[in-house]
């Protein structure tokens, strides 16, 4: 007798442990064993008692009446009135209030090229015309005297457009010399490779503050009588100078990793040196090192902080001039000081992200 | 049948003196570039010390042995306005170097606590150490050290109503700590830690030795620490255990006795060491994660334990990855205690700021400052060569 077999159903499987959504995250993240359970509970333990209390002081109980006294009244905390009050010379320096519209346009215009410069699709030759332009653009607009716009000495100029266009323009300007200083590191003859060589050593191992001293207090006496050059120029060639020493270790990188292949192939075409170097060598070099240029352009941004030690107000030394002198809004500097790391940080992480950006960027080719 | 003779070809004459050769080419252009660096030079230098005739600036470093004028605010060794200008030089030498020994060691530990806490299980760290990383290295240092100082000078109680906690008084004035009293028997716990670190490097030796031969390993890090610390403390209750300390009292208007540290040094070495950490932190994490996967799975595979992989195959090669931009950033930190000069520590650029402004001897200070910089650093990138090629990789 046939045994009857009856069809049954295995009993369901169970669904698979989610992994994703918060509690999984959680369990995985937070909760993993007894260590990482008593490090979540340490460490949040610790932000939830210095968070809250920031929030309370920097949002709940904070002010933005710029109102001094308002600020002093029990019980309140951070003072953003002071911002509110003072911003137009932390932003601007002591550009003249009614004339601010044009540092205003000045820096919006140098930021969208500054953009643009950033954008593979604008990587040609009218990028060199556009900075030229802008430059001049952006100076007579500062600077004025001309289209009936009044003349605003540099002494004036401050703030952030000055950190923006010292950081920028120092960057434009050290470019082609930090190629220069690179190629001739790499050269094969002796007395262009040892001046390049000692220049490049020298100012990497001096701080950034002696060049500006040098700027400030040495350049006068090196030029002929009666030739004064304006402090803004002055640092600005010191500025130039130090980024441009630091850009060519990073160019001379680039043109390391290049194999000495492509050079003998350009040697066989024929090509010169200077055609192996410019078709060959460095459009494939500099792809390489956008991201450290990038990153070198963040570090002459914070960089430009130290002006204000020479006297140029800028973003930071504007804030000693807003706040120093005036006894009602001293005590606030705290919420100065927060508010231009606020503006610095807004900057050099955008840029940060960009460069991390490129770098897959430029990577691409490597990646399978 | 006639043999074509084809006549060998010359090789084309060398032309020294021509254009067309390049090593006549390069001859002129390095006489060209020496010829105009030399005219820049000759030029400045000209201007330069016409400038001074007229100005009637005086040249020449006869001023350092002449009186300083100023007191210096902190000093290793005593210090007043009567001794000379190189002396005030050399105090401000020792502060820079003290800013920056004690900030580069506070940022190897803090800097790899925060790369290695990257790599960390817990997703709490992990985010924490991010967020420090992005927000103190997108932040100016100049505008950390003005914060710290802020924070220190107007937020921190006055002297007279100093904080205290553990034998430790925090106030404006500073940071008040205990400090032992100089005693013979400390001199006797240096040379037993002199002694004991000898002792260490034998057994290191011993145990290398020993591991070749049969294959048994010897912890190589702990006991070498122990033996020196041993040692150590036999040789300090040898000189007598003392263990006298001077603890810092609150006096009738300022806290009295005890070390202390300024709220100028303490601004310096917090700015520059939560700045610089951020750096090395990085570096650290982009070079543990530098070394190739399989490296690590190779190493289980030949049954390593977890600690003996991090020791013997990821460490090793992180390291040499991490050391050379490490150093770099060590070097920064000390370029950068030049930025003391904003708030007031008295390290060489300060001092040689206020010799300038007292002198006009804008050319000679601004050199010493140059000349301690580039010391430091060429010392150290010659170091880091003789590093770097006894760490390369040996290749065939």
């Amino acid at each position: 007798m046939a045994e009857t077999i009856v069809f049954q159903s295995l009993p369901a499987r169970p669904a698979p442990t989610k992994t994703e959504g918060l509690v999984p995250w959680a369990k995985a993240n937070l909760f993993a064993n007894w260590q990482s359970t008593i490090t979540t509970f340490i460490v949040g333990g610790v932000l939830l008692y210095f968070v809250p209390q920031f929030l309370n002081w920097a949002i709940l109980t904070a002010t933005t009446v710029p109102n001094a006294d308002a600020c002093r009244a029990p019980g309140v905390g951070a003072c953003w009135g002071v911002i509110t009050e003072k911003y137009r010379l932390i932003i601007f320096g002591r550009y003249p209030l009614e004339e601010q519209w044009r540092p205003l346009v000045a820096t919006l215009m140098l930021l969208a090229l500054l953009i643009a410069s950033c954008t593979r699709a604008f990587w040609n030759k009218w990028l060199l015309v556009m900075w030229a332009v802008v430059i001049s653009v952006f100076f007579a607009l500062m600077y004025g005297n001309v289209l009936g716009l009044t003349k605003v000495t540099t002494d004036r100029w401050g703030g952030l457009p000055l950190t923006i266009m010292l950081s920028s323009l120092s960057m434009v300007m050290a470019f082609p010399l930090a190629i220069g200083v690179a190629l001739g590191r790499r050269s094969k003859l002796p007395a262009i490779r040892t001046f390049c060589t000692i220049y490049v050593e020298l100012i990497r191992g001096v701080p950034l503050i002696s060049v500006l001293f040098m700027a400030s207090f040495m350049f006068p006496l090196f030029m002929p009588q009666g030739v004064t050059i304006d402090v803004l120029i002055r640092v600005f060639a010191g500025l130039t100078l130090f980024a441009a020493a630091y850009m060519a270790e990073v160019v001379r990188g680039g043109l390391q990793a290049i194999p000495k292949g492509q050079a003998e192939a350009a040697a066989s075409l024929g090509l010169s040196y200077w055609q192996t170097q410019g078709t060959i060598i460095l459009p494939q070099a500099l792809a390489l090192v956008v991201p450290s240029i990038v990153n070198n352009f963040i570090g002459l941004f914070k960089d430009t902080s130290l002006v204000g030690i020479v006297s140029l107000y800028e973003l930071t030394g504007a804030l000693g001039l807003a706040l120093n002198g005036d006894a009602d809004w001293r005590p606030f500097k705290l919420e100065g000081y927060v508010f231009i790391t606020f503006i610095y940080f807004a900057f050099c992480f955008a840029m940060s992200r960009y460069s991390l950006w490129i770098e897959k960027q430029v990577n691409k080719s490597k990646q399978r | 049948m006639a043999e074509a003779k084809v006549a060998p070809r010359t090789p084309p004459s060398k032309r020294d003196w021509s254009w067309r050769s390049q090593a006549f080419r390069g001859l002129i252009y390095q006489i060209l570039a020496v010829v105009l660096i030399g005219g820049v030079v000759w030029w400045l230098a000209r201007n330069t010390s016409e400038n001074m005739r007229v100005r009637g600036i005086k040249s020449g470093f006869d001023f350092l042995t002449a009186p300083a004028g100023f007191d210096i605010g902190e000093s290793l060794f005593p210090f007043d306005s009567n001794d000379p200008y190189w002396k005030a030089f050399l105090i401000g030498v020792t502060n820079t170097l003290r800013v920056a020994v004690i900030g580069i060691v506070l940022t190897t530990i803090l800097g790899t606590l925060l790369g290695v806490g990257r790599f960390s299980r817990n997703g709490l760290v992990r985010g924490l150490c991010q967020a420090y990383v992005e927000f103190f290295r997108n932040v100016p240092v100049l505008l950390q050290l003005l914060m710290w100082y802020l924070l220190f000078t107007e937020l921190l109680p006055s002297i007279s109503e100093a904080k205290y906690f553990f034998g430790f008084f925090i106030s404006k004035g500073g940071l008040s700590f205990p400090n032992p009293v100089w005693a013979v028997g400390h001199l006797w716990a240096l040379g037993g830690i002199a002694v004991g670190i000898v002792l260490a490097w034998l057994y290191r030796g011993w145990a290398r030795r020993s591991f070749e031969a049969t294959g048994q390993e010897r912890s190589m890090f702990w006991v070498p620490v122990a033996i020196v610390l041993a040692v150590g403390v036999i040789g300090w209750f040898l000189g007598g255990a003392p263990s006298e300390f001077k603890f810092p009292r609150r006096g009738e208007f300022s806290v009295e006795g005890g070390g202390s540290l300024t709220p100028e040094f303490l601004a310096v070495l917090l700015g520059l060491t939560l700045y610089t950490s951020s750096f090395v932190a990085e570096i650290v994490r982009s070079g543990i994660s530098s070394v190739a996967q399989g490296q690590g799975e190779a190493a289980q595979a030949l049954g390593l334990s977890k600690g003996q992989e991090m020791q013997k195959v990821l460490l090793p090669q992180a390291l040499r990855v991490i050391i050379p931009p490490v150093t770099s950033q060590f070097l920064n930190l000390t370029k950068n205690s030049s930025l003391a000069v904003a708030i007031g520590y008295p390290d060489v650029v300060s001092i040689a700021n206020t010799a300038l402004n007292q002198t006009g001897r804008a050319v000679e200070c601004i050199s010493l400052i140059m000349l301690v910089y580039l010391i430091t650093s060429l010392s150290t990138s010659i170091f880091m060569g003789w590093y770097n090629s006894k760490s390369a990789i040996q290749e065939r």
